[in-house]
Order: structure tokens, then C-alpha cells, then sequence
């Protein structure tokens, strides 16, 4: 503030020493919709003050009008770049309200899913933290193999980016052959471009310049703001929803949280990264364990729950009771209980939360998505205070915000 | 010792007696309702206690209730003791012609723009908040859009032709 | 009944090694010069360097993000360069829900191009408000600005995004020199409340 002795103002002159810039909504394409008024003094930011709500869509309004199979494609839209997450979150939610236990094979299925989306997700936010600090390849090197995962979502549910999977109870069809061998595809090809990825930024000198120190929160901070995730587990605290309260049998598989120091912009990197290679290592003892699977459990592909899963086809057009289901599904008269379930699932960002209020209508009476991204982003004036202009764009890249999920 | 929700229920209950309410279990997370005025003191207790220690605000979120008179807005904290990994539900409950409720912010910085999204979407006002004004909506809009009396769609579109959507 | 097939059908000539030059417009060759109008050399010029301003508000933003990436490359069809300047850009491609809050930046930033411009709005939520009917959001960007082409999809695959670029570029091949000056053009903008 008071660096510049030489500049004498003539008398009577409003003094004014910061600059009111206007940061967004209409960003450098990558990041979404937010807007930040920040006040800098030559190159140090001064203060900073945050608006949000450019898209925002009303999704809480919309689910109290649609049932809850319908309400499946509003989650995709919130997280759009690991929407299988939010996806199995719901469904989660709907098992937990309706009281349905979803088989071995099921959960194994939802784990790859998940982890693959979680790839996908962080894939991203990794890539346009190297882009905005200059380094364009790494990014086009790895979209090249988020359309492999692409490519898998195609295949089990015929959607690229919102992909609504899965339904009540498991998914709507079995995973065919070519879905698993796309699956092989991604976990043999994979590794080597993470470790070329890595080896571009990792220990990049002007890389690890730009983002060591810079834009870093302190663990008390960080857990007064609500963050959760990698950016709180880039602060020091190992809380993960997958160990915490594992959904979908997580308690089955040997992973690893990893954890950083200083929640800087280089430890949220470094954090995911390492999320990365732990969720490789998650599809492929997934994968085996799918094979171990015998007899009945290994064909199976959704619960036994025939309230509230469609019956297939075949058997709605000659059995009695699964037309009768049919209908009662698709009218909206099956019983869904009265009642109240808060269930959280690991998104990208952290802990994504249903809070799902049901009065046995057939649309919920009253559905809360507790968005992470919403949640930490209020943290984003303390953590640019005093940083200079070219590290706030670095720290909002790498606190991963995702318009969609923070507006709701 | 771990913590059970006996142990959280026994101590909450010799604190605040009978103004704590409606006590439940769904899916085993321990939920109640409080008076509206003691809503920061329990908050506080929670948080200070080192036997419960809920220092984590997960959610903070509102609901509608029509038909509850003289307690119809309701705020719903979920709060969470990241060591003992237990959860916990409390409601505190308004009258829509009074909505107010003291705020959390000086204990949870995380509840600043939670308590602005209920306020932008309920209309609850929060006693002593920074900065509460719209946080989703456009700021000139002049009604609490998730409240049950209001529709879900716009109601000024004149292009929309009725007969199409079966209305 | 099978559909006909009615890609990649023609023969390709020995001397075709698969590359295909952008066809010369009709005029009139001679020794060392060719002639043709002024249209047809602008609109060829313009239509392959389009400079396009990615407004990407959600989710069809990823799929812009995989059409610029090198699968679905973009930058083949001249749009390598993307520009965050409204004033440097000729496409305004707008991508994702646009809410009543974001309505007036919309159009602020359409007012900020300069003449010829286009708009293309890619997705359902762009065309017409989408999935989400409901107080927030605009039904279609056409409420606020004029638009050139839409662009179906929840989001449009890649292809469906450079389809309909690919439309653009035949509007910016066959636009008069003259259509931004005339009566009909202004009596568009004065539609939308833009002098």
C-alpha cells in the first residue's frame, strides 16, 4: 500500500490507492461462471469480493416436481465433469430412503464408475492449472484420454458427458464385453500418460515457482470454511467420505489417502495427482474382484427390488406382476416411505450431500444438494488476500470450481 | 468413550432440558429440534464441549413447512465431529410473518453464504450476518422462490402455448 | 428399409491421396490471374478464419472443451484461435444455460463485437432454455440476442458442435457484403433493442 513514496498528489485530490478490477463472469473459457470484484494496488490484490448465481438453475425447486427416478439427470448436471458421481450419489440417497441393499457386483460396477469419473474430473482440474499458467500441452495430451473414458460411458449408458447411469437398485443394463475390454484399454494405456503428466509439471521448475506458496489456508481455516476434499486434504486433514462412511462396499478395497501440508496450489496438484493413481489402482482391484465373483453374483446387475427397478421388457409384456410393477412404477404409486436421509458420497471437489426431506408423495418434498464447490469457494477472498493478480487465477483454477455444482 | 447418540442425547438434555424436541433416529443419525432463540447457544455448546465436540458445520439449509403454524420456516443444521465421526441433525423452526434466526457465522465461516442461500430461497433472516442479501437469484427479485406457494416456471413467458403441455 | 448411405461414396482418384483443397469459386481464369467477385473471395477468406469467443457457462463448455482438443480438432476448420475479446472475435459461440443473471452480460458482450458477427448457441439450455423451465432461466438466448444457428443436444456430441460451425461457415461463405448495411439487419437489431 504505502510502496510508492515517490507518487505526491497534488492537493485536494482524491486519493486512491487500489484499482477496483472486475474479474468475470465471462472467463478465459475453461472455468464457468463467477464473478470476483477485487481491489489491487499495482499487483497485489487488497481485497476481494465474490459473486455467484450466473446459472443458477433452480435445481432444488425443480426436484420437488419430479419423481425420483426423474431427478437422476438434474445431479448430472451439477458436477458436470465426474456427473457419474453425483449420479451414484443420488441413487445412494434413493437406496438409503427406500430401505434397497444393492448386491457385491453392483457396488463393484458403481466403485469403477466412480473412480473413473473421479480420473476424468481431476484430469481436468489438473490440466487447466498447467493451462493457465501457460503450459497448454499437458492438456491436450490428456483430453486425448478423458475421450477414453468417454468412450466408457458410452458404452454402458449411451451418454458422453451427462450421463444419468445406473438406476435405482444398480444399473439399467449389464456392462457388455466391449465395456470391459475399454476398460482394460484405459488401465493398460493410462499410467504411462499420467507419468509423462506428471513428469511435464511435478518438478517443473516454473511450475512448482508459480505454485508453491501461493494461495495457501491453514487446516483450522480450512475446516471453519467447510471445504472437504482435495483441497482440504491438501491442507493436512485426512477426511475422505470413502473411509469415513464407506457406501457401495469402498471398505472392500485398499487405498490410500494422500495428504499435504501447506494447502497451497502445488499440494492441491500434488493431491490429486496421487488421487489419481490411487483410483487406478481402486478399478483394478475392482476388476479382479469381479472376476472373483461366482455363480449368481457374477451376472447379476441390479438389486432385487422390484418396486422400485423396472422389470425388463420381455417379462413386462407376459408375467401379470411385472406389468403390474411397470405401471405402478411409471404412474408413481409405489410406495416411497415418509422420511428424512442425509447421505453423502466422495465427488471430485469432496463431499457431496442429499439431503432428502420425503412426505411418501411421489416427488421428494424437499431435496438439498450439499455442494461442496458453493461451500469452499466463500474461502477464495481470505486465500488471494495480498497474493498477486497471476496467482489468484492460478488459485481459482486449482480449488477446481465448477460452475454448475456451486450455483445450483 | 465412543460417542453414541445416548451419550449425545444425555448431554444435551441435562444442558438444555425440555426445550430441545422431537427427538429421532432416522437412518441413525440423531436429529432434534430446538427453540429458535437458542439455536447459536447450542451451537456453541456443541462446538465447545470436548466430550461432543461437532466442530464442523456440514450443511446449513431451510425448509418449508405450509401446514406447521407459527413455525413454518425451518433451518436445518447438520454438524459433524470429524474425530468421533458421528453426525447430528438439528431443526430450529420460525413463523413466516417473524423468520428470524441468529446467525452461525461467527462460529462457522461456512454458513455466510449457506444462510444467504436460505435467505434468498426462504426468505429467513438471519440475525446479525455481514452480508445478507440475495446470493443465487437476481437481486431485484422481490419473493422467496422455494416456498410452497410459489410455481416452479416462469410465470410471465407468453410463448408457451398451453394446449402443447396439456394444461 | 436400410438407409442409403450417403458419405464417402465417391470414388477417390489415384492422385487424391485423401487431401481436399477448399473448391475455387466460380470466375474466370486466364494467364496468371482470375477473376471473380468480390463476394466469393471475402466469403471463402472469412468463412475458413473464423475467430470464435467460447462462452462457456456449464456443462456443453466440456464438450466445447474435447471439440478444440485434438480429437475433434476445431482448429482444422481454421477456428484454431480462440479469443476471450469480444472486440477481436467473429463467433460468439454461447454454450451452456444462460440464467436471467447472466442475460445482460450476454448481451453486453454481443454489443461489444464488432460488425459481421454471428452467434451460434450450442445446446439445448442455449436454444431454448433447455431442461430447466423455470424462473431462473432464460428460454433461449434468442430472448436477447439474435441467433444464426442452433446447435441441438444435452450437450451436442463434438461432431453435432463442429456440424454446426460447419453451418456457420456455409452462412459466412454465401453473406452479401452488404447485409450488415441494410434495412432488413437493422430492422433485426431494433427487434432486439440494439441500435
Amino acid at each position: 500500500m504505502s510502496d510508492h513514496h515517490n507518487i505526491r498528489l497534488p492537493e485536494g485530490s482524491i486519493e486512491k490507492t487500489t484499482t477496483t478490477l472486475n474479474l468475470g463472469p465471462t472467463h478465459p473459457a475453461t472455468h464457468g461462471v463467477f464473478q470476483n470484484i477485487i481491489e489491487v494496488d499495482g499487483e497485489r490484490i487488497v481485497k476481494a469480493e465474490s459473486t455467484v448465481g450466473y446459472i443458477h438453475r433452480a435445481f432444488e425447486k425443480i426436484a420437488e416436481h419430479r419423481p425420483l427416478s426423474q431427478i437422476t439427470p438434474l445431479t448430472d448436471r451439477l458436477n458436470y465433469c465426474s456427473s457419474p458421481i453425483n449420479n451414484m450419489g443420488w441413487h445412494l440417497t434413493c437406496e438409503k430412503l427406500l430401505g434397497v441393499k444393492t448386491p457385491k457386483r453392483v457396488d463393484y460396477l458403481r466403485v469403477i464408475i466412480m473412480e473413473l469419473a473421479r480420473i476424468s474430473d481431476h484430469l481436468i482440474c489438473n490440466s487447466i492449472v498447467g493451462v493457465d499458467s501457460g503450459a497448454y500441452t499437458g492438456f491436450l495430451y490428456v483430453m486425448q484420454y478423458r475421450e477414453l473414458i468417454y468412450e466408457i460411458y458410452e458404452e454402458v449408458c449411451g451418454s458422453r458427458l451427462t450421463t444419468n447411469i445406473g438406476r435405482i437398485g444398480g444399473f439399467e443394463r449389464d456392462f457388455s464385453d466391449t465395456a470391459f475390454r475399454k476398460i482394460e484399454k484405459f488401465l493398460n494405456e493410462y499410467p504411462s500418460v499420467l507419468k509423462e503428466f506428471e513428469a511435464l509439471f511435478t518438478r517443473n521448475r516454473i511450475f512448482m515457482e508459480r505454485t508453491k506458496g501461493t494461495g495457501a489456508i491453514s487446516a483450522e481455516r480450512a475446516l471453519n470454511y467447510g471445504f472437504t476434499g482435495p483441497n482440504l486434504r491438501a491442507a493436512g486433514v485426512d477426511y475422505d467420505v470413502r473411509v469415513h462412511a464407506p457406501y457401495s462396499s469402498y471398505e472392500d478395497f485398499d487405498f490410500t489417502i494422500p495428504v499435504g501440508t501447506t494447502g497451497d496450489n502445488y499440494d492441491r496438484y500434488m493431491v490429486r495427482n496421487h488421487e489419481m493413481w490411487q483410483s487406478i489402482s481402486i478399478v483394478k482391484q475392482a476388476m479382479r474382484k469381479l472376476q472373483d465373483l461366482k455363480g449368481d453374483d457374477a451376472t447379476v446387475w441390479h438389486a432385487d427390488a422390484p418396486e422400485y427397478f423396472l422389470p425388463p421388457k420381455e417379462d413386462v409384456y407376459t408375467k401379470m406382476e411385472a406389468l403390474i410393477w411397470h405401471f405402478k412404477i411409471v404412474m408413481g404409486e409405489t410406495e416411497i416411505p415418509a422420511g428424512e436421509v442425509y447421505m453423502s458420497v466422495e465427488g471430485g471437489n469432496g463431499e457431496l450431500g442429499f439431503y432428502l426431506v420425503s412426505d411418501g408423495g411421489r416427488a421428494p418434498f424437499r431435496l438439498h444438494f450439499r455442494r461442496p464447490c458453493f461451500i469452499y469457494y466463500q474461502a477464495y477472498p481470505e486465500l488471494v488476500q495480498g497474493a498477486m493478480l497471476s496467482d489468484a487465477i492460478i488459485t481459482m483454477s486449482s480449488l477446481n470450481l465448477i460452475a454448475g455444482e456451486m450455483d445450483a | 468413550m465412543q460417542l453414541t447418540n445416548e451419550i449425545i442425547r444425555n448431554r444435551l438434555t441435562e444442558k438444555f432440558g425440555e426445550s430441545l424436541t422431537e427427538w429421532a433416529e432416522p437412518h441413525s443419525l440423531l436429529t432434534f429440534t430446538a427453540l429458535r432463540e437458542d439455536n447459536l447457544k447450542i451451537l456453541t455448546f456443541l462446538y465447545d464441549d470436548d466430550a461432543l465436540g461437532f466442530r464442523f458445520l456440514t450443511d446449513l439449509t431451510g425448509i418449508h413447512y405450509p401446514d406447521r403454524k407459527g413455525g413454518e420456516l425451518g433451518v436445518i443444521y447438520h454438524l459433524h465431529n470429524l474425530v468421533s465421526n458421528v453426525r447430528l441433525r438439528m431443526k430450529v423452526f420460525a413463523p413466516v410473518e417473524k423468520p428470524d434466526v441468529y446467525t452461525a457465522t461467527g462460529l462457522f465461516a461456512s454458513a455466510n453464504w449457506m444462510e444467504r442461500e436460505t435467505y434468498d430461497f426462504f426468505g429467513v433472516n438471519f440475525v446479525g450476518h455481514p452480508n445478507l442479501k440475495r446470493i443465487l437469484n437476481v437481486d431485484e427479485m422481490d419473493y422467496f422462490p422455494l416456498r410452497k406457494e410459489y410455481p416452479l416456471e416462469d410465470q410471465s413467458r407468453t410463448d408457451k402455448d398451453d394446449a402443447m403441455f396439456g394444461r | 428399409m436400410s438407409r442409403p448411405v450417403r458419405f464417402n461414396i465417391k470414388e477417390k482418384s489415384t492422385q487424391d491421396k485423401g487431401i481436399n483443397m477448399v473448391d475455387m469459386p466460380e470466375g474466370h481464369s486466364g494467364e496468371g490471374f482470375f477473376a471473380t467477385s468480390l463476394d466469393k473471395v471475402i466469403g471463402l477468406a472469412r468463412k475458413n478464419s473464423i475467430w470464435p469467443l467460447p462462452f462457456a457457462t456449464s456443462c456443453c463448455g466440456i464438450e466445447f472443451m474435447a471439440t478444440i482438443a485434438s480429437h475433434y480438432d476445431l482448429g482444422r476448420f481454421g477456428a484454431e484461435r480462440v479469443g476471450f475479446s469480444p472486440r477481436q472475435c467473429d463467433l460468439l459461440m454461447v454454450m451452456g444455460t444462460i440464467a436471467k443473471k447472466m442475460g445482460p452480460v450476454v448481451k453486453q458482450v454481443y454489443l461489444q463485437m464488432a460488425e459481421p458477427r454471428w452467434v451460434i448457441a450450442v445446446g439445448a439450455c442455449a436454444s431454448s432454455g433447455g431442461v430447466f423451465d423455470t424462473y431462473s432461466v432464460l428460454q433461449g438466448i434468442d430472448q436477447v440476442v439474435p441467433v444464426d444457428v442452433y446447435v441441438p443436444g444435452c450437450p451436442p456430441r463434438p461432431e453435432a458442435i463442429l456440424d454446426g460451425f460447419m453451418k456457420i461457415q456455409e452462412l459466412v461463405q454465401n453473406e452479401s457484403l452488404r447485409r450488415r448495411n441494410g434495412t432488413q439487419y437493422k430492422a433485426l437489431l431494433d427487434s432486439y433493442g440494439i441500435q
